[in-house]
């Protein structure tokens, strides 16, 4: 299964990575046709300044906190991507408090939204030759001027 | 009250995109951009922009371009808008111009007026795709060796043994994957990410790079094999283990952007672990001398030459490295002689840290007519092949360095392109050591923009395309090793050129058989 890595040795602070997913979970396209004079709710941010900085985003726990505290069962484990049924949410906040890295953002409708390591944003998907889905890149990977996020393959642990 | 000098760029910004991100003020170390609460709009400061595009290119809505600021003096083509400029800043400041890079004066170049052949009906070209094409190069003397003592005058050793057997030991040599290598650029003038990009390019490529005149940080002796160590008139971080941890040592004895001029890293800027590299206190001035001090002459240079061969065993090739000024064939004929394995010559078009702007502008000669000359004197003195030369000087793509080739250069050091390959715009700020690419500059937070896993790759993907439009041209003229282009003339013709240059290149006119 696929985890995101940063690597803050590389992290320069500028938090493009924010507005990139942002914009991927507003279906991409045009940045400023969506993002223009809007407060932005990005599933990754930036912590630190300038010397020292790096990206933090869902880890996608073996053993979610999130998952486990979720009262409507809206949060679960799709081919190990901690994912949300925003349609099951109902907005108690109960994930905002669990999660030990503070990854679960409210949405503006008040349901919750998490980084779903862009599966579900059809604007970052990869596709072959003749089309066809083969995979999905993480916005905020694809965009970051220095590769301080980094997306690899891990064991699944049983 | 200073003589007001209105900014050269204006930062032009689309107000419709930009979304505030302030990716441009957090990007920017000459603090051009500011986010303003009170208006939620982002402003510039002109006159702090040097359009070096670090915004540009991270906007992520693209809302941002550097344009020329149209504003005008009364038009004057003897007073040029530059001229005048700098006339002021002069008048404030009382002092010398400085800048970096290269010359970027519009003088003639040669390179641009050559011409490369092809085959036609009467011999056939080389498809590089489907046959072999030989790029690798030796660098090194290739006459036998002369004896290994100082005050042997014999330019030209016997190629016999006195019992009438043949010397076959060879001279040390650099093998090269393609003829080409960066240049010095020493760990001070550019970051410790710079010179780990350039190491391990340089590694993956077959080719080497160069210390330049700052020592070689403990971290890079690992691609020993594939750099250069640099002896300057400052002998900044040389002891035995540097000299030996090279493919070659390398004299410098003057550089193109600033012939006759010494170097001089800032006090400021001499700390840390490039002051612990250079071998000099922290803090202080690292001033290297505008000559070596105990070099006045060709003896001198080959006392130094034959200091470097013992101290390395006669294990390393020794380049004596100079600018390209009017004398250039003399001297090489006599660094020749002066037991040097190969002489780099730099054009007065190379790149630098810092140099004085009228020096960078208008002292040195083209390399294109350096080569030339140095080639076709060491030949008519029958003692070419008792070095190898290596030119740089503003070698911006594989055209140049063919025709360089062409010319007579058996390698070429690219230092200008290189830098590009990682980032550099060309903006001319080095001297002022922020560089926002992180290339020109030891701020640590503007080091870390400089990633050496994307430098590396950059500058693997600019290198091998080369070699691959080396190989291309080529198999275009018939010819499938690299050695048999070197001093081919018979592949050049010059177009828009006097006799006088043609001669002095010895090329032909175009339209003239051979
Ligand atoms: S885009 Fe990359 S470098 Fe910029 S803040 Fe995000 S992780 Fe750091
Ligand atoms: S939201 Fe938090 S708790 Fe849930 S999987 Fe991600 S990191 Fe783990
Ligand atoms: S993977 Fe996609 S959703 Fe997750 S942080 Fe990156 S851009 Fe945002
Ligand atoms: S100096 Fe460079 S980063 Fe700063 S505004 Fe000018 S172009 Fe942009
Ligand atoms: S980087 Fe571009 S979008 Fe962001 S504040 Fe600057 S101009 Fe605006």
């Amino acid at each position: 299964m696929k985890k995101i890595y940063v690597r803050e040795d590389w992290c320069l602070g500028c938090h493009l990575c924010e507005y990139y997913c942002a914009n991927a979970n507003l279906g991409g396209g045009d940045m400023w046709k969506n993002l223009k004079g809007k407060a932005i709710r990005p599933r990754i941010r930036v912590e630190g300044d300038n010397n020292v900085s790096f990206a933090v985003q869902c880890r996608h726990c073996d053993e979610p906190h999130c998952l486990k505290g979720c009262i409507a069962g809206a949060i679960s484990i799709i081919e190990g991507v901690v994912s949300i049924d925003q349609n099951k949410c109902v907005g108690c906040c109960t994930c905002v408090l669990t999660c030990p890295y503070g990854c679960i953002v409210p949405t503006e409708t008040g349901v919750m939204s998490k980084c779903e390591l862009c599966v579900n944003n059809a604007g970052q998907a990869k596709k072959d030759k003749e089309g066809g889905i083969v995979g999905f890149i993480p916005a905020c990977v694809q965009n970051c001027p220095n590769n301080a996020i980094v997306v690899e393959e891990t064991e699944v642990t049983a | 009250m200073d003589l007001y000098v209105y900014p050269e760029f204006e930062v032009v910004r689309n107000e419709k995109k930009c979304i505030c991100c302030q990716a441009c003020s957090r990007q920017c170390a000459n603090l051009v951009h500011s986010y303003d609460e009170a208006t939620d709009c982002m402003e510039a400061d002109d006159s702090k922009c040097v359009n070096c595009h670090r915004c540009v290119t991270l906007c992520p809505t693209k809302a941002l371009k550097i344009v020329k600021s149209d504003h005008t003096f009364r038009p004057n083509a003897n007073w040029s808008q530059a001229t005048i400029n700098e006339l002021y800043l002069q008048a404030n400041s009382g002092g010398v111009l400085l800048s970096s890079m290269g010359n970027p004066q519009p003088h003639p170049s040669y390179f641009d007026r050559l011409l490369l052949n092809a085959s036609q009906v009467t011999n056939p070209s080389i498809d590089p795709l489907r046959e072999p094409m030989e790029t690798k190069v030796f660098l090194g003397r290739k006459t036998p060796v002369p004896p290994l003592e100082a005050n042997n005058t014999t330019a030209v050793p016997e190629p016999y043994n006195p019992d009438g057997t043949l010397k076959t030991e060879m001279s040390p040599q650099i093998e090269l994957s393609m003829p080409l290598m960066f240049s010095a650029m020493s760990y001070g003038s550019i970051s410790y990410n710079a010179h780990a990009s350039l190491a391990r390019a340089a590694t993956q490529l077959g080719i080497c790079y160069n210390t330049g005149e700052g020592g070689l940080h403990k971290d890079f002796y690992q691609y020993g094999p594939n750099t250069i160590v640099q002896v300057a008139s400052g002998r900044f971080g040389i002891h035995a283990d540097y000299l030996d941890a090279g493919a070659a040592v390398e004299i410098k004895m003057g550089q193109g952007a600033k012939p006759g001029i010494g170097g001089h890293l800032p006090g400021k800027k001499n700390v840390g672990q490039v002051a612990q590299t250079r071998m000099t206190p922290e803090g202080s001035d690292a001033i290297s001398p505008a000559p070596h001090h105990d070099i006045y002459s060709i003896e001198d240079l080959r006392q130094l030459v034959y200091s470097l061969k013992e101290a390395t065993g006669n294990r390393k090739p020794i380049i004596v490295k100079i600018a390209a000024v009017h004398n250039v064939a003399a001297i090489a004929s006599g660094i020749a002689r002066s037991g040097a394995d190969i002489i780099a010559i730099d054009g007065f078009r190379g790149g630098t840290g810092a140099a004085p702007t009228r020096i960078r502008d208008n002292v040195g000669i083209p390399i294109e007519l350096a080569l030339a000359c140095v080639d076709a004197r060491l030949r008519d003195e029958g003692i070419r092949d008792d070095v190898s030369l290596v030119v740089g000087g503003s070698i911006r793509s594989s055209a140049d360095w063919i025709k360089a080739i062409a010319l007579g250069a058996d390698a070429c050091y690219i230092a200008t392109g290189a830098l590009m390959a990682l980032g550099c715009h060309l903006c001319r700020s080095c001297h002022t050591a922020l560089c926002n690419w992180g290339i020109a500059t030891q701020r640590p937070d503007l080091v870390k923009r400089l990633n050496p896993e994307i430098g590396t790759q950059h500058l693997v993907n600019l290198v091998h395309a080369w070699q691959h439009e080396l190989k291309e041209v080529m198999g275009g003229m018939g010819i499938n090793s690299v050695e048999a282009l070197r001093g081919n003339r018979l592949m050049l013709r010059a177009v828009g050129m006097t006799k006088e240059e043609m001669n002095m290149l010895g090329v032909k006119m175009a339209g003239e058989s051979a």
